[in-house]
Formats: C-alpha cells, structure tokens, sequence
C-alpha cells in the first residue's frame, strides 16, 4: 500500500515565473524510506510543505495515509509528522517544556504529554539536558529535540526536510542512527537531502528531482549504476599507460578510459576496494609503478551530471547560526 | 472548545517565557514606570491651573501610550516565531488556525494586566488620585485592557507579514509612537498645527485617552478644539474604534496564518 502518492504537483511563485513544482510525482510505499535527492532549490521543501499540508499546490493531487491534503488538511495533520531544515522548537523553553507543550497541542491529557515527553527525552538521549533552556544545545541537540517532537502522536508518516543540513560529522552520524531506528520501527519516512550518501544509508528508494521534476528514481544502486558507480582511476608513467590499461582491464572487466595527456587511466567497478587491491597486486607483479591512485565514488554531482547534463548548482553551506535568508 | 484550550496551551507557552527570561517582564513594567515618573516630574508645570495637578491627565495618557505599544510586542512575538520556523510546526499540527494568535494575544493581555497594576501603583505613588470611584475606575482599566487587545491583532498582522523580528518590532514602534504623541495623551492638543489638530482629535489614541480620563473621572481631555463626535462620545467612539481595528485585522491575520510562507 502506498502510504504517500503525489500526482502532478505544481506550484509556481512570481506569478509563474518560478516553477518550483512542475508536475511533480512520487509515492512512498507504507514503512519504507524515500529519499527525495536534489541541490538546493530543486523544490524539496516545497515538496514537503505540500504533503505536511502548510502549502496548496496550484494544481495536482496528494494524498497521506490515503488522505487528501487538500480536501482534508487537518485529518492529514493527525498522522503526520514533520521536522524542518531549522529545529522549530521554543528557545527560550527546555526541551521537557516544549515537548509537554506539543503534547498538550496533539490533545494528549497533562499527564500523558509529561509521560510521554519523559519517554522521547530518554530515547532520543537528551534526559540530561531536559531541563536546560535549548539555547544552551548544540545543533545536534536541537534537531533532535525537533525530531522528537515530530514523533509525540507516533505518527504513521514522518517528513524530514533535511534532517542533517547544517550539522557537524558528529551530529549527522547520531542523526543517522536516530533514523535508522526510526526506519526499523516501520515508520514510513520521506526525507530529503542533498547528500546522495545520505540517501545511499537512509533511503530504501530515491527519487532525484531538479528544478521542480522528478528526474531518476530508484534503489541506490540502480541510480549508481546509472551513473557508473565508483571508478578506479590511476596514474602512470608514460612509458607504462598502454601496459598498465591492459592489466587494469584484465583484473576488473572493465572499459577503462584514458586521458594520455595527464596520464590517466580511468574504469568503472563494481566491488570498489576489492578491486583497487587486486589491480595493485597485479601492478606489483607487472613492474608497474602507479604515481597516483585513487577510488572515486559518484558524488551528487556525478548523478547530477549524469542525469541532467549539468552540475548541481553551487551549495550555499547552510549555518545554525544565521540560516535565514539561505533560502529563496 | 479544543480551540480555546489550543490557544490556552500557547498562552501558558508565553508565561513559562516569562518565568525563564523574566527580563521581558522587569523591562516591560519598568519602562513606563520610568515615563510616569519622568512625565511627572519634567512636564508637571503643564498643569497649571487644573485641579490635583498635571498627574490626573497623564496618567491616562500614559497607560493608553503603554497598552497601544502592544502592537509592537504581539509583532515582535510572531516575527519571531516566523524566523525560527515555529509556525511551520504549529500549523503542521491538528490545531484550530486560530490557536496560536488568538494564544499569543491573550498572553499579551495578561502580560498588560500586571504592567497596568504596577503602572497604577507608580501612579498613585507619584499622585495620581482617579476620584470616580472603585467601579468606574475598574471600567477604565478593562477599557484599557481591550483597546491594547484590539491593537494586538494589528500587530498579529505585522508579525506575520514579516520575515524579521526586529525590523517589524522597530516598525511597529516608528508606527506607534507617534500615534501617541500626536494625540491628547501628553499635551494640549490646542497648540498643534491645525492639520495636526484634526489628526489628533480623531486619533483613536485621543479618543481611547479622553475615554480613560472621564472614566477615572477628569474631564478635561486636554484641548479637543472642535466639537467632533470622538471629542464629545470618546468612549463611545473608542469602542468604535476597537470594534473595527478587530474586525479589520483578525480575518486579515487569520488568512495570513494559513497561508503563512516563510519564503
């Protein structure tokens, strides 16, 4: 059963002159993880907006837990729940006061929004800092607490827009874990993400979408195959390329291409380490001497090159800080 | 009814600010206490001739200033919430629209309740002696209450519009406090340029102000030239007011809410 269908979605601002849903569709199927993939400005948020209902598209079609969002926004708002790009939560308050707070806003009676709060506070390891003002926490803190407080109805569909953005290596790794617990829990999750390796350990289906279109869809290795998937590529001397493509070739069964003017050789794998230590065994028992070698694997902008014949568009690294005005 | 208690949820959101940043509170009751005493005591020499001194006539003028800058707090408190994304939240939730704004003007009445009373007390301090007994002066002070209520939903409409909270509180504040000085609150209204005159006299601050004054019972309402409806029914023409700044910013808010876009 499709837990999340959108048909046609498009939404235009300046009067149409920014399209940023053009007949958008996707589906979540019921307790998996879709990953929504694309630069900034490819119509994410506006995405998710749609389907959390804070934002009527100008025409298509969506439905939630088979629920229209447009027809019935409010029985759509008693199954979701959403966390942002920014943690929306009080500042000035404690996590414990928030999440009572938001307890008591999903109608839960005094004592089931504490009991409940108490609950997500030791889940989502912040028991310790409960009482502290969230001003005092750090970014990861905070999104998590924004996270918890999105799961008080435990809702059957949960939106992430860009749950790791901003974050430091720590903190997106905690974050991950966090989802992958949620995701084994058989909550049905759309998140989206510029990172594709996000996507690649999160997501159980990606849709890449820029400017406003869904332009792949897949699993994560059917869109890596797409774009190749990792590449060995090593340097040699000039007086080795044509050996040194031969054994390379002969050790990954692959095409290898060669760029003789930086001498070069490049090649598509499948089991990317495996092979780079067979080819350089293989180089030691030929004699060859490799100046430079590496394993490159598909960035987002290999997908996106790949898909759309251009780079995605330069990413404005995105502060806690000072995040508004990031945004178009 | 989970409307209501929606909204009551908010409003104890902004008490609990308070207990945890009580600073807003102190600055909040300080500042007028300080306009009290400085009005009091730099331009007491205004009141010659009128009887129990320039403090009868301003402190109504200076409670109506302090209510009417609930605009520029109600803004203030939206904006914010706008910058950080809580809307976003609130309206992802199974709540009444209404629930967050009609919260947070509640909370912001409160919040005049306690400033009104300290106010008072400062005023009484410092002379202020309203002679028309317990129950007018009650009536004064509810009157008080609902005209800093009416403005709050002007400044609901202001927080919403805006992406900035201190560039809408600012505004608010350039809006409004020369809604208060272009008006009877603090001087005779005689004096102006006859432009200005008119403006004055029909200025909802005026009219709001000679309301107050009458209900604590001066009648005086410091220099209303022409013998305009506002001058002659200020209260009346105060409840006029109040009734259409309501019923012209809380459908405008409301709509605004729902189609709240941070972009």
């Amino acid at each position: 059963m499709k837990s999340v269908v959108a048909e046609n979605l498009v939404k235009t601002y300046r009067k149409g002159a920014v399209r940023a849903l053009d007949n958008l569709s996707l589906d979540v199927e019921e307790g998996t993880v879709l990953g929504v993939l694309g630069p900034n400005g490819a119509g994410k948020t506006t995405t998710v907006r749609v389907l959390s209902t804070l934002l009527e598209p100008d025409s298509g079609h969506a439905t939630v837990g088979g629920i229209d969002v447009i027809k019935n926004p409010k029985a759509v708002r008693q199954i979701i729940g959403l966390s942002g790009q920014y943690a929306a939560v009080d500042e000035t308050l404690s996590g414990w006061d928030n999440l009572v707070m938001f307890g008591q806003l999903y109608h839960l009676s005094a004592s089931q929004a504490k009991a409940r709060a108490t609950e997500l506070l030791a889940q989502f390891t912040l028991a310790e800092a409960a009482h502290r003002p969230i001003k005092t926490f750090s970014g990861g803190m905070r999104r998590r607490l924004d996270l918890a407080a999105s799961l008080i109805i435990r809702p059957k569909v949960l939106f992430l827009d860009e749950p790791t953005t901003g974050l430091d290596p720590r903190g997106r790794m905690e974050m991950w874990g966090v989802i992958e617990g949620l995701a084994r829990e058989g909550v049905t999750l759309l998140l989206t993400t510029q990172y594709l390796e996000e996507a690649d350990q999160l997501a159980d289906d990606i849709v890449v979408i820029d400017q406003g279109k869904v332009i792949a869809r897949g699993t994560s290795d059917q869109l890596k195959d797409q774009v190749g998937g990792e590449r060995i590529e090593i340097v040699v001397a000039q007086e080795n390329l044509v050996k040194a493509q031969e054994v390379i070739e002969r050790v990954t069964h692959g095409r290898a291409t060669v760029d003789p003017g930086i001498r070069r050789i490049s090649v598509p794998v499948l089991d990317g380490t495996q092979s780079l230590i067979a080819v350089i065994r293989e180089f030691d028992s030929a004699g060859i001497h490799a100046l430079d070698l590496a394993l490159k694997r598909p960035s987002l902008d290999d997908v996106f090159l790949s898909l759309t014949g251009h780079v995605a568009e330069a990413e404005i690294p995105v502060d806690e800080g000072k995040k508004k005005g990031a945004r178009k | 009814m989970n409307g209501i208690k929606d909204a009551l949820v908010i409003t104890k959101r902004q008490l609990l600010q308070l207990t945890r940043v009580p600073e807003v509170l102190i600055f909040n009751t300080i500042q007028p206490v300080m306009f009290v005493l400085l009005f009091r005591y730099v331009f007491g020499g205004l009141g010659a001739g009128i009887k129990g001194g320039y403090v009868q006539l301003l402190m109504p003028g200076i409670f109506v200033q302090t209510v009417t800058f609930t605009l520029a707090a109600t803004a203030q408190g939206l904006a914010q919430d706008m910058e950080k994304g809580l809307i976003d939240r609130f309206r992802s939730l199974p709540i009444a629209r209404s629930a967050l704004v009609v919260g947070r003007t509640l909370g912001d009445a409160l919040l005049n309740i306690v400033v009104l009373v300290v106010m008072g007390v400062a005023g009484y301090i410092v002379g202020w002696r309203p002679t028309s007994g317990p129950l007018h002066i009650f009536y004064g002070f509810l009157m008080l209450l609902f005209f800093g209520y009416a403005l709050s939903w002007a400044g609901v409409f202001a927080g919403l519009m805006s992406k900035d909270a201190r560039v809408v509180a600012n505004v608010s504040f350039l809006f409004t406090f020369p809604l208060t000085f272009l008006s009877n609150a603090f001087a005779s209204t005689t004096s102006m340029p006859k432009a200005l005159q008119y403006f004055a006299e029909w200025n909802p601050v005026s009219t709001m102000v000679a309301a107050a004054r009458q209900l604590f019972g001066f009648h005086n309402t410091f220099g209303v030239t022409a013998h305009s409806f506002p001058s002659e029914h200020p209260i009346v023409a105060s409840f006029i007011y109040m009734v259409l700044i309501m019923a012209v910013f809380i459908p405008l808010s409301v709509n605004r809410y729902k189609n709240a876009n941070r972009r």
